[in-house]
């Protein structure tokens, strides 16, 4: 009875939660776009960074897989979808299937490279995952001749939006009426595709595959003695990363409607990598905070150094360009240094940090 | 000045000036990876020539790749941190040689003295920056989760090539030629001076440093910490000492090579560290990372393969692929190495740590 009575109020509080959360979230297009489109573009950058570095949340948070070519699953949705829906190949098929079909290229992408790479210690999995990306990378740049398949560096134009027969994501239409531009729809697109991959995400963690995870993550030898087939799970944990990391890129590449390599440079893959950590791996609230912080914060800056600047010097004495980079380099140190475990880690790590005494 | 290209470039960085596309990092690293290519000799035929002439090409661009894993290599040995911010450092010292020679150029003095002063200066400013590095970003988060020094190395990495960008600015700089560039020709390759400099040099330096960790007590120090940190500190080893050390010497050898970079390919930028970092540290891993001899093998082995590659590409697929696949080599050999050998060459058989 009292276990009931004690309930029912922070039930409550926790719908007030999640009803102010919503409503917090429906708000933002409207609000960012009183300030321009360009504040409900950021907006919808920074919950594309939130869905994939969720997804390399279960990689490197989970499982403890250190993956530094995230990207290349990204890049890989991005021309999948690039390749089907724009006059290059003059194929114009819609989203859904292409989605699906960019996460199950990723997928076994993902597998392919996973599959004879698994074994390896820690540091030598990220070399290998970086030089991935890398190759990935190299192929989209030259892959122009003798056919031509990406483009290469010129990338790939007039890449459909994602449409629903009339209904397309490109332009301005009225809704309901409510007048929704295109980065307002793909914004809450974005909104509701993210929100079911931390369903996915929370309904993993506690799963009985996100435990033998968290087992590998700690020990892979005594997960192995535990009965759990550590290359299958670890191969999982790998393939459903790049899923995430293949839908991510179809709908980046439907939202700008261009990709070129040049998106898919390593330092993307070690920005989603910067935001997992900065966050706190491991623990979902957290890396949405550090996906989100890192990528307002540069643009943040963009917008906020030059009248600073102005202010003290009276003019402009260093490229706003790279002091808004060192600014931006100089916050991920500081933050490590201050908060080793990320700005939010999950309550279990921190236990575990501050039990360490050596 | 600007993107002013001189003609050892191997193919003008095709991908400037694009659309910039990330949100985040609005400056993108690019195509900085065409610095450390070798000199392109385009093979005609699968002759003997092209062979020696590649092998000549990759020993160079090896010793190079050598001396940066090093750096690489000492400090993972010891404290099991990539440092990433390491082809930074190496840059910096470009950058600092540069700055050097440039304005003793005008002096009077001999060239070579004046290139042997920019050398040394960029040494001592680049065992300051480690050493510096050490103490800023990674010493405070010594029992930090394993990946928070990771995420600082990376910041620091940021912020040396942005303070690099506003001191140097965005363009590419001409090193000074200090040596009068003599050609030699020995059985169809041909070689300068320059590139026999920096074999030798790094030959040297190496057996020195082989040296200083298998003779002198700060090696002795050094493999002990390697080996087992508590033990080496319950046996009175100052273990903070022997890490800065490692940094320090890391740092002096990665200067020597962005001097070597400079000199051979006449030309600085500073984003050159990124790409030479990468291939270094893909250098070390191939030999097996924290072994010291596995570094010099590894960055020699991936110099020769690359340049091998590069030269016989075209032939071997048909003209199918070509030359700008040549950094594909470098990983496509590491994930097969890694495959057979899951510590790399020389690396032994650790326990699975994550």
């Amino acid at each position: 009875m009292t276990g009931e009575s004690r309930r029912s109020p922070r039930g409550l509080r926790q719908w007030l939660g999640l009803l102010l959360l919503v409503g917090v979230l429906l708000a933002v297009p409207f609000v960012a776009a009183l300030g321009g489109q360009a504040w409900v573009r950021i907006a919808n950058f920074a919950i594309l960074y939130v869905f994939l570095a969720l997804g390399l949340n279960i990689v490197v948070g989970y499982a403890g897989l250190l993956d530094l070519g995230y990207v290349a699953f990204y890049a890989v949705g991005a021309y999948c979808y690039a390749l089907l829906a724009s006059p290059h190949f003059g194929i114009h098929l819609p989203f859904w299937v292409i989605l699906p079909f960019g996460a199950a290229l990723a997928c076994l992408f993902g597998v392919l490279l996973g599959a004879p790479t698994l074994k390896l210690r820690g540091d030598y999995l990220a070399i290998v995952t970086l030089g991935f990306g890398e190759i990935i990378r190299i192929f989209m740049n030259n892959l122009n001749a003798p056919i031509n398949i990406t483009n290469g560096a010129q990338g790939i134009t007039l890449i459909d939006p994602i449409r629903i027969g009339e209904f397309s994501f490109a332009k301005t239409s009225t809704l309901f009426g409510i007048s929704l531009s295109g980065p307002q729809k793909y914004y809450f697109l974005l909104v509701a595709l993210a929100a079911l991959v931390i369903v996915i995400n929370i309904r993993l963690q506690n799963s009985r595959i996100g435990r033998a995870w968290q087992a590998i993550r700690e020990d892979e030898v005594a997960a192995k003695a535990c009965g759990i087939n550590t290359r299958n799970i670890k191969l999982l944990a790998f393939a459903m990363g790049a899923s995430f990391g293949g839908i991510a890129g179809g709908v980046f590449a439907a939202m700008q409607g261009f990709v070129s390599p040049e998106s898919f440079s390593l330092m993307e893959s070690i920005t989603i990598l910067a935001m997992v950590v900065l966050g706190g791996m491991g623990h979902i609230p957290g890396v949405i905070l550090g996906a989100v912080l890192l990528t307002g914060l540069p643009e943040a800056l963009r917008y906020g150094i030059e009248p600073v600047q102005k202010a003290v010097f009276g003019r402009m004495i260093i490229d706003p360009e790279s002091l808004r980079m060192l600014v931006f380099g100089l916050a991920l140190v500081l933050v490590m240094r201050f908060r080793p475990a990320g700005l939010w880690p999950s309550s279990l790590r921190r236990r575990e940090l501050s039990e360490v005494t050596d | 000045m600007a993107g002013a290209i001189p003609s050892v470039w191997p193919c003008p960085p095709s991908s400037f000036g694009f659309p910039d596309q990330s949100p985040v990092f609005g400056q993108q690293l690019h195509e900085s990876d065409t610095l450390v290519r070798p000199k392109r000799f385009v093979a005609e035929s699968l002759t003997m020539d092209t062979l020696l002439q590649q092998l000549v090409n990759g020993l160079t661009l090896g010793a190079v790749y050598a001396l940066v894993a090093l750096g690489y290599t000492m400090v993972y040995g010891i404290i099991g941190l990539i440092n990433f911010a390491h082809g930074e450092v190496v840059m910096i010292g470009t950058m600092v040689a540069f700055t050097v020679i440039v304005s003793l150029a005008g002096s009077g003095m001999p060239p070579l003295l004046i290139l042997t002063i920019g050398l040394l200066i960029a040494v001592v400013a680049c065992m300051v920056l480690g050493w510096g590095l050490e103490r800023v970003a990674y010493r405070p988060l010594r029992h930090a989760p394993r990946l928070t020094p990771l995420i600082t190395a990376i910041g620091m990495s940021i912020v040396l090539q942005n303070v690099a960008m506003i001191i140097w600015g965005r363009n590419y700089i001409t090193f000074p030629p200090m040596i009068d560039k003599r050609i030699y020709e020995v059985g169809g390759a041909s070689f300068t001076n320059v590139q026999v400099a920096i074999v030798v040099l790094a030959a040297l330096v190496m057996i020195g440093l082989t040296y200083l960790v298998q003779r002198t007590r700060m090696g002795m120090a050094m493999r002990a910490t390697a080996q087992n940190q508590h033990v080496a500190l319950l046996m009175g080893v100052d273990i903070d000492r022997v890490i800065a050390m490692a940094f320090i010497i890391g740092s002096a050898l990665g200067a020597l090579a962005g001097c070597m970079v400079g000199s051979y390919y006449e030309i600085a930028h500073y984003q050159m560290g990124f790409m030479l970092g990468l291939k270094a540290f893909t250098a070390a891993v191939l030999g097996g990372i924290g072994n010291m001899a596995g570094a010099m093998a590894g960055g020699l082995l991936l110099g020769i393969i690359e340049a091998l590659g590069a030269g016989y590409i075209g032939d071997l697929t048909g003209n199918f692929l070509g030359s700008h696949y040549q950094d594909i080599f470098a990983f496509m050999v590491l994930i097969i190495v890694l495959m057979f050998r899951p510590s790399g060459l020389f690396g032994e058989r650790t326990g699975d740590r994550a």
